[in-house]
């Protein structure tokens, strides 16, 4: 048996202002193996990139590990002014995202319509 | 051991991604006893984290060692046992402290023990350095949130 993959289909939408939002759309596992999908991913996202959107809807499996790359692409967001917010997560990773306080650092919307208008600039 | 509950043990290799199995095993004997469907996706999360602990720490990813994972369905609450051949952990449950992590003061990983104490109604680590450690979790059918 191995982990499921991560998959990752990255898109572009716009807020309603126009401008633009990078959505990250995740399928399969999110784990210590996902590395090159999460960082990786965002580490080839141009340099203009001011407003991300994480589409965790698809995911399947997500642990500790994984939620820790999370966490790792917010930093080298903050460190780049770049807004990151998701959407997607069951009510349990909703839960579990607000008990160890990401939700101090981007905001959880229940799917993209939300999430898109919540990018106010 | 309750004459009414059933027992159910699983060895599993250290490798990642076989948690899954403990974690659905868990989450077929949950379901059978009436817990919650918030309940289920709680303790699938923490017997996962326990195993990946168990693989990583305990068992330094050695897939010749297994990782133990023992079921005991009570009238009213599910235990479960996750024992590797390590020395068990050697740090408490601290809460994980996001500002210090996101400022990388703290390892962004390390949030495992955290969520199993969280998510479950009991959680404890026995350490036995001479036969191994398991960790501990209990919920109750009859749970009372905070």
């Amino acid at each position: 048996m191995q982990e499921k993959s991560t998959q990752v289909k990255q898109e572009e939408v716009q807020c309603a202002s126009g401008a633009p939002i990078t959505v990250l759309r995740f399928t399969g596992d999110i784990t210590s193996a996902s590395q090159d999908a999460v960082l990786g991913t965002y580490k080839g996202l141009p340099e203009s990139t001011k407003r991300i959107l994480l589409d965790f809807s698809k995911v399947e499996y997500l642990n500790s590990s994984g939620i820790a790359l999370v966490i790792q692409m917010m930093i080298a967001a903050g460190k780049h002014g770049q807004i990151i917010k998701t959407f997607g997560l069951t009510p349990h990773f909703q839960k579990v995202f607000t008990m160890v306080g990401i939700t101090k650092y981007t905001s959880l919307h229940p799917d993209e319509q939300t999430a898109c208008a919540a990018f106010t600039c | 051991m309750d004459k009414n509950s059933s027992t159910i043990e699983l060895h599993l290799p250290s490798r990642l991604g076989y948690e899954k199995i403990a974690m659905n095993t868990a989450a077929s004997a949950a379901k059978l006893m009436g817990f919650t469907e918030e309940r289920i996706e709680d303790l699938k999360t923490a017997i996962a984290e326990a195993c990946i602990n168990a693989m990583e720490h305990g068992n330094k990813l050695d897939e010749s060692l297994r990782v133990g994972v023992i079921l005991c369905m009570n009238a009213d609450s599910l235990e479960v046992k996750v024992l590797d051949t390590g020395s068990g952990p050697q740090h408490g449950t601290a809460t994980p402290n996001i500002d210090r992590k996101m400022h990388e003061e703290e390892e962004a990983r390390g949030m495992g023990m955290f969520l199993i104490q969280s998510l479950v109604d009991e959680a404890e680590w026995v350490s036995s350095p001479r036969t191994g450690s398991y960790a501990r979790m209990v919920i109750h059918l009859h749970h009372t949130s905070d």
